[in-house]
């Protein structure tokens, strides 16, 4: 993924855009802060929030006339929030100290005529953009106007206070000022500077500008530009929206700033007066909720928190609110985009977000919640592999998922055989690899249930389909994977595929579109399977993530088990909106506790026992606890087990060990073969204890890890011992990782103690 | 890269084939192409290494993860 579709995406997330209140206030007020604050008694922080973007805040907070709440989300359930009164509630508390960010001075001078709301804010501004401020006013007193219109809102206290911040900034104030002499207005342009005129202050008629048709002096917004070079003005539209007189007054000051240092007055400026925000904030679920009531004194801080409670906090975060993944990092996809950014562009250093680009489980539920269709699964793949292609993918990531698909792709389980007796297969079943090690005998009992109902030979077919390949990022490694599938179908006559498994037929629609396949269920639905005994109550149904696009694969098991009466109940979160297990993507490798916690949430969500019809989803909530059957077990019931949703979930080594006897097994049975030899290590027999199994499990050490290192060290002497214990203490290095063994010799075999692993090997000094 | 690696336990350990004690010595260990030397136990007359458990998932797993992240 290069820098520009990297941006694109990026930007695609909304998440940083303002909520509603704040796009459309004039000022910018960000009254989603405010209410945040003043919902927590944050009465300081709360003037912290208004101090950030309102001017003169004392005066303005009592008197805004809040065209913001029209726009107001939570106006969708109930009523709008009651921003202004929240701020008239906040600017009742003592105003705290104010920190003094004004710009160092510079030698520009700015004349503002008139003290109205615009022209105040002007001054305000641009003060603290550091000009030589002159404000003019022609009577004998500062705001006169403004302080006899809002009397009852604004106590003369608060007034002079402002007032005095004004000038205590640096602006200075000319008062009985001759602003209507002729040439007044020539006489400070001569001065140098620019001119800010506050038509809500000032007598319209006697300025030599040019009218509009109405005869009002013409000021474009937000740019508040006149027709004379240098002069601006601002504060009569919008009637007497004190607001809008501010806003004016704050663009003039922006436009003075820019027409001084030469920068054009209007590019740019979509955003200074209220806009469309992109934001998308979800209603489902909120109730709609009345203004708290409010009389004329105003909130009192008990019921301005309660009003404050009201507001939403208007965010977006649908990913994150579905997907612990997402949660568990912190932050949102266009954070998320940008760390994944910067950690592809270090050069030296630690490359901090590969922990994040490798926990995804690639399921997709992002993209179906946002409204903005952000794949956060596209990105990470993506940047998987890019880190693949430039080696910088660490080497443990991935390696157990990719050493086990390694297996399925090896001698011990790959077959390809036509149906026994048959030389030409109409039909072909692939069952996949982690059914046969979760379940070895249904995929027997499934394939014998295929060849003695259907007609023309029902060939088999034993491997990966190399999803784990292709969720590493190793797209040369899954390719290869598909082509040499390809070549054993092809060996077969290239018939139509049966596929258990929706993982698999999600990797065969993305690389290989030309097989024909059909999805297990619509056979057996075919074939007229039936159950002998529909279980007791509801099954809470779950969907394989592989199927979010492949809604007709849904329908068919709920028609299927609707057809053999089973009750099915649907989750929260079921068909394009259903959850990964946590084994997608490889999350289970690279974040296992991560995995662990996304199907302990999935497994909650519902009492019942689960449905699932992928056999890693049924393993892995069995795994945590969760009663769970896989479909299958309805249909081809174990024989001897009464309970299939109590059955445990196979450990690593014994998911091996299915698929290598199911091989051998169908060989002997089916093919009367003899199966390949044992390797000798394999021979080695282990008594282990269900703690050090847990261990093993849990470092993902195998049986057949431990066989080479006990057979490596017997053979070779190569071994440590202790004169308390007696126990041995060996290490051996397969592949790219050297385990050690603790064991002790036992009758017809050995005990192991413990076992751990390591990476990094010996490269002077010593041996191993 | 400073492991702080033998514990006093480890050198119980004897070497089966010499029937000597480990003893501490200078190793190189590598990964990913970054060496660091350390002291680890080991057999004085044929050079056999232990690396203990509490080594190979402390602080070695711990440089491995840095390394992988470079
Ligand atoms: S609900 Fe709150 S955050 Fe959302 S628009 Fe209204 S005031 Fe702003
Ligand atoms: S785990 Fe699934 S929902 Fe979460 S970010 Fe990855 S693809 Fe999206
Ligand atoms: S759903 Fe997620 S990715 Fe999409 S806009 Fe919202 S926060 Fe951003
Ligand atoms: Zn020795």
């Amino acid at each position: 993924m290069d820098q520009k579709q990297l941006r694109e995406l990026e930007s695609r997330c909304i998440e940083e855009n303002p909520p509603w209140c704040a796009a459309a206030c004039p000022l910018h007020v960000d009254a989603r802060a405010l209410c945040g604050r003043v919902a927590g008694g944050d009465w300081v922080g709360a003037w912290k929030v208004l101090l950030r973007t309102m001017p003169l805040p004392g005066v303005l907070g009592r008197i805004c006339d809040a065209p913001c709440r029209e726009r107001c989300k939570r106006g969708q359930a109930g009523e709008a929030i009651a921003i202004n009164q929240l701020e008239r509630a906040c600017v009742m508390h003592a105003t705290p100290a104010r920190p003094r960010a004004i710009l160092p001075a510079r030698r520009e001078r700015a004349a503002v005529l008139g003290s109205g709301l615009a022209g105040l804010t002007a001054a305000w501004d641009l003060v603290r953009k550091g000009f030589q401020v002159t404000l003019h006013e022609p009577d004998a007193t500062l705001a006169a106007g403004l302080q006899e219109r809002y009397a009852k809102q604004v106590p003369p206290e608060v007034f002079a206070a402002e007032l005095a911040l004004l000038t205590g900034s640096g602006v200075r104030v000319e008062l009985n000022a001759p602003l209507y002499e002729d040439n007044f207005l020539e006489r400070c342009l001569a001065e140098g500077g620019a001119v800010f005129l506050s038509l809500d202050a000032l007598d319209p008629e006697p300025w030599p500008l040019e009218r509009d048709t109405k005869g009002r002096i013409a000021v474009p917004s937000p740019a508040q530009t006149t027709a004379r070079k240098g002069v601006f003005a601002g504060g009569l539209e919008h009637g007497d929206s004190p607001v809008w007189q501010a806003a004016q007054g704050r663009w003039g000051a922006t436009s003075i700033d820019r027409y001084l240092q030469g920068v054009s007055p209007t590019a740019g400026r979509e955003k200074d007066g209220p806009y469309e925000t992109r934001l998308f904030t979800s209603l489902e679920g909120v109730e709609p909720l009345p203004m708290v009531p409010v009389g004329p004194e105003g909130y009192d801080d008990a019921t301005a928190a309660q009003e404050a409670g009201r507001c939403l906090q208007c965010h977006c975060l649908e990913c994150v609110k579905v997907c612990p993944y997402l949660e568990s990092f912190g932050a949102y996809p266009k954070k998320y985009a940008r760390e994944i950014y910067n950690n592809q562009s270090i050069v030296m250093g630690a490359r901090q977000a590969n922990k994040l680009i490798n926990s995804c489980s690639l399921c997709g539920l992002c993209e179906a919640v946002c409204p903005e269709d952000f794949p956060m699964q596209t990105l990470c793949l993506a940047t998987r592999q890019e880190m693949v292609t430039k080696g910088k993918m660490p080497p443990s990531a991935h390696e157990f998922a990719l050493l086990d698909m390694e297996f399925s792709l090896g001698e011990r389980f790959r077959l390809a055989r036509h149906q026994p007796e048959h030389q030409t297969s109409a039909r072909l079943f692939f069952p996949g690899c982690q059914l046969a090690a979760s379940a070895p005998g249904q995929v027997r009992r499934v394939y014998q249930h295929l060849c003695t109902s259907l007609p023309g030979g029902v060939g088999l077919m034993l491997a990966c389909c190399g999803a784990p390949a292709h969720w590493a990022g190793q797209e040369a490694k899954s390719r290869e994977v598909v082509q040499d599938w390809l070549k054993d179908w092809r060996g077969l006559g290239s018939p139509q595929v049966i596929m258990a498994c929706s993982s698999c037929r999600d990797i065969f629609r993305t690389y290989l579109p030309e097989v024909e396949q059909v999805f297990l269920w619509e056979m057996l639905r075919e074939t007229g399977l039936e159950i002998e005994q529909a279980p007791g109550a509801p099954l809470a149904i779950h969907d394989p993530c592989t199927t979010r696009h492949d809604p007709q694969a849904q329908a068919t098991m709920r028609a299927v088990l609707g057809e053999a009466g089973v009750e099915l109940e649907e989750l929260r979160l079921g068909r394009e909106l259903t959850e990964c297990c946590g084994y997608g993507g490889l999350m289970a490798n690279a974040n296992p506790e991560l995995a662990k916690e996304v199907i302990t949430r999935r497994g909650g969500q519902s009492p019942r026992d689960f449905l699932a019809y992928c056999a890693v989803c049924r393993d892995r909530l069995a795994a945590v606890g969760k009663r769970a059957l896989h479909a299958l077990d309805l249909y081809f019931p174990e024989p001897g087990s009464d309970d299939p949703a109590a059955r445990p979930s196979p450990g690593w080594s014994e998911r091996r060990e299915n698929r290598a006897r199911l091989k051998d097994e169908l060989l002997r049975d089916l093919w009367k073969e003899e199966p390949p030899a044992m390797e000798a290590h394999r021979e080695i027999a282990l008594l282990i204890t269900p703690e050090v199994a847990g261990l093993l499990e849990q470092r993902r050490i195998l049986i057949d890890d431990l066989q080479r290192v006990i057979h490596h060290a017997e053979r070779s002497g190569d071994k440590l011992t202790h004169p308390d214990s007696g126990h041995f203490l060996a290490s051996f290095r397969p592949y790219k990782a050297t385990f050690w063994v603790e064991y002790s010799p036992a009758q017809d075999g050995f005990q192991v103690h413990n076992a751990y692993s390591h990476r990094m090997t010996i490269k002077a000094g010593g041996r191993p | 890269m400073n492991m702080e690696n033998i514990r006093p336990g480890d050198l119980e350990w004897r070497c089966q084939k010499c029937g000597g004690n480990l003893e501490p010595a200078m190793v190189t260990v590598e990964y990913l192409g970054n060496e660091f030397t350390t002291e680890l136990p080991r057999c004085p007359r044929c050079g056999l290494v232990m690396i203990s458990e509490s080594l190979a998932l402390g602080k070695m797993a711990e440089v491995e993860q840095i390394l992988e992240d470079k």
